[in-house]
């Protein structure tokens, strides 16, 4: 039950990290490499509410999400469009993203080195037990799955059921179909980027409840994300999801039965083990 | 460019350039390489780099130093981002000797990396005061490399004050000897945790629970409830930064009840103190310091207010101490000839913030080991013949 629980919780921790990306790369076609950074902006406005504002730091969403959602937009339409009218094919666009969006992680961490200082951050928020099926777990943890659900929720209901959420299905599916069905991919794409980056930025005020950042820290969820992404199968979001979880719950299988040192292998294992069996990932289509 | 934008650009080119000129001939070039970004810039956010500001600012404050003629020079500092990149540190620091001539460098922060830049110090014959590497290599490294020191320890001199720490608490009758041990699967904490070993058995401590995990882990509960299964009297980790705040924080909601606690790097920082609050009070970590003594208190007056953050129990005024040692040793020489000023550090002895200095074979082997957070502070409770250390407290509950 313990290594269940665990596994969840750690899965939705996973989940909270790699949604952004999923719209970002399945849906704006970015893989972008700057996408843990926004993480760590939405824990930096998360802990200047608690730290230096003494108010709740939920209000981090306020702050953070918003801001990412306007910025990430900009960085499309200003940053991004150019490479992506100038690519000819798909993996020239691929390899254009990634080296302008390694290029903006190095800027990012840069700049809130400069805005906040190089120093780890952290704040005590719920860090209290919880009993559950006679163990505790920390409420932070539990209020980020519980968060996790909710955007999870919050996206499928936008992906399935709503007409731009069609759209963006069908841009992630064949984004040069969809302009015959008079989809504007420019403007929807830029609107997925910018949503992912919203989303990246709710994520991190949530994992900074409870995990210590630090300016630099971001290339680690970028790692993570990026594992799941493509784990899940591009652009898939329940893909991700449940790569997230089984991820979570590997690890902390792995973790509880065998070594705690052997979680990170445990997990690439799975990584390589899901690419040799479905190259497309768990849920990809296959093209 | 309008005329007026011409005007206003040239009088700030202008007032840029002159005391930069005037400063030039008379200053001396120190400079500075470690950790902004990467995995260790938290750690050196909080230890390495406010106290290198601080040391510039309290050098140039009172004038600069003194050489022989009676002329004062102040301190030029040029800092590098390594990026926590060993391949980057030993870049930088070829580029401040070669480009950059400068007069002297701040050692590196972190084991790995002073230890990758130490032949670069060698070869152009810089003196590399090391403060933030532990290793017990210090004195083969010493014979290597005639003009490296050390000052913060030894890997089994931080396992065995641990360990003695224990063993007392065992023999007072407070705890049984059952130890659960855990460390970060990363250089640092697989030499302590091989260090502890043999010592935790020949102190009649028995580890019932041993396990690492790697450098990053997002979630150590399976940890904490692992080493909580195996009903310990002691908790003790290798940890980092990151994993240091995490394993605390679980321990508290897991209700992991040990009456000694203790966590390694990152326990003496501020923001430890500042996230667990109430909570930290008597938990025990690496390092510490004789925080009553007239010149801490000083210096964590004058960090705060240089730096405007607070100062760390530990690396941090030994940084600051071993920038004492090269300042005294410039001064006594009354240049920046570099062979001399390395054979002062080796021969002097020098008054610094942590008490009186004097290098043994260029190994400092007076330090800190433990500390324990008692009454809102970091204070030192064990040491290798430190004076000023504190009793040893039982942790009840959290």
């Amino acid at each position: 039950m313990d290594i269940l629980i665990i596994g969840l919780l750690l899965g939705a921790t996973y989940c909270l990290m790699a949604l952004g990306l999923t719209l970002q790369y399945g849906v704006a076609r970015i893989m972008n490499l700057a996408a843990g950074e926004w993480i760590v902006v939405g824990g930096f406005a998360a802990y200047w509410s608690v730290a230096l504002q003494a108010i709740n730091p939920m209000w981090g969403f306020v702050i953070a999400v918003p801001a990412a959602f306007v910025l990430n937009w900009l960085i499309y339409r200003g940053l991004l469009m150019p490479l992506i009218r100038r690519a000819k094919t798909r993996g020239a666009l691929e390899v254009d993203s990634i080296l302008a969006t390694f290029g903006m992680s190095f800027v990012a961490v840069g700049l809130m080195r400069a805005a906040f200082g190089g120093e780890f951050f952290n704040y005590s928020f719920w860090a209290e037990p919880i009993d559950l099926f006679g163990s505790a777990y920390g409420k932070n943890r539990l209020a980020a799955a519980a968060v996790a659900v909710l955007l999870c929720a919050a996206l499928y209901v936008a992906l399935l059921k709503t007409r731009v959420g069609m759209a963006m299905r069908a841009l992630a599916i064949d984004p040069s179909s969809a302009r015959l069905v008079s989809i504007d991919v420019e403007k929807l794409s830029a609107l997925a980027f910018a949503a992912g980056g919203a989303v990246a930025a709710a994520g991190g005020v949530v994992l900074s409840t409870f995990l210590t950042l630090d300016a630099s820290v971001g290339v680690l969820f970028t790692m993570k994300a990026l594992i799941i992404v493509i784990m899940g199968g591009v652009g898939n979001l329940r893909g991700a999801i449940v790569a997230a979880l089984l991820l979570g719950l590997a690890e902390s299988a792995i973790a509880s039965l065998v070594d705690p040192g052997l979680t990170l292998a445990g997990a690439y294992l799975l990584f390589v083990l899901v690419l040799l069996f479905k190259p497309e990932g768990l849920f990809g289509v296959r093209r | 460019m309008n005329r007026r934008r011409a005007l206003s650009l040239a009088s700030l080119a202008f007032s840029v350039c002159v005391p930069l000129a005037a400063a030039q001939a008379e200053t001396i070039k120190i400079g500075a390489v470690a950790p902004k970004t990467g995995p260790l810039a938290g750690g050196a956010a909080v230890t390495q780099w406010p106290s290198i500001k601080l040391w510039v600012s309290d050098v140039n404050g009172r004038g600069g130093l003194t050489m022989k003629d009676g002329s004062k020079r102040k301190i030029e500092l040029i800092e590098y981002d390594d990026r926590t990149n060993p391949g980057e540190t030993i870049k930088a620091v070829e580029r401040l000797a070669t480009q950059d001539k400068a007069d002297f460098i701040v050692a590196p922060y972190g084991t790995g990396l002073n230890l990758a830049s130490a032949p670069v110090f060698a070869k152009y014959g810089y003196p590399q005061i090391a403060v933030s590497a532990i290793t017990d290599k210090t004195k083969e490294l010493a014979k290597r490399y005639p003009s490296m020191f050390f000052t913060l320890g030894t890997t089994t001199a931080f396992a065995q004050s641990v360990a003695d720490i224990l063993k007392k608490m065992v023999a007072d009758g407070t705890i049984g000897n059952r130890v659960a041990m855990v460390n970060v699967a990363d250089a640092f904490g697989i030499e302590l945790a091989e260090a502890a070993r043999p010592i935790f058995k020949a102190a009649g401590l028995e580890i019932v629970y041993d396990k690492s995990y790697p450098l990053g882990t997002q979630d150590l509960a399976p940890v904490v409830k692992g080493a909580k299964a195996a009903k310990p009297d002691a908790f003790v980790a290798w940890s980092y930064p990151p994993d240091t705040f995490g394993l605390t924080e679980l321990a508290k909601i897991e209700g992991l009840n040990v009456k000694a606690f203790y966590t390694a790097v990152a326990t003496c920082f501020p923001a430890y103190g500042g996230k667990f609050g109430q909570s930290a009070e008597n938990v025990l970590g690496a390092g510490g310091i004789d925080v009553d003594s007239a010149e801490m208190k000083g210096y964590y007056e004058r960090h705060k207010q240089v730096t405007g953050v607070a100062g760390d129990y530990w690396a941090g005024p030994v940084t600051y101490a071993s920038l004492q040692v090269l300042a005294q040793a410039i001064e006594a020489v009354g240049s920046v000839d570099r062979k001399a000023v390395t054979a002062h550090i080796k021969q002097g002895s020098f008054k610094t913030v942590l008490g009186n200095w004097k290098f043994n074979n260029q190994v400092i082997d007076q330090f800190w080991t433990v500390g324990q957070w008692q009454n809102g502070k970091f204070v030192g409770v064990a040491s290798t013949g430190k004076s000023g250390a504190k009793a040893v407290r039982v942790k009840t509950g959290w």
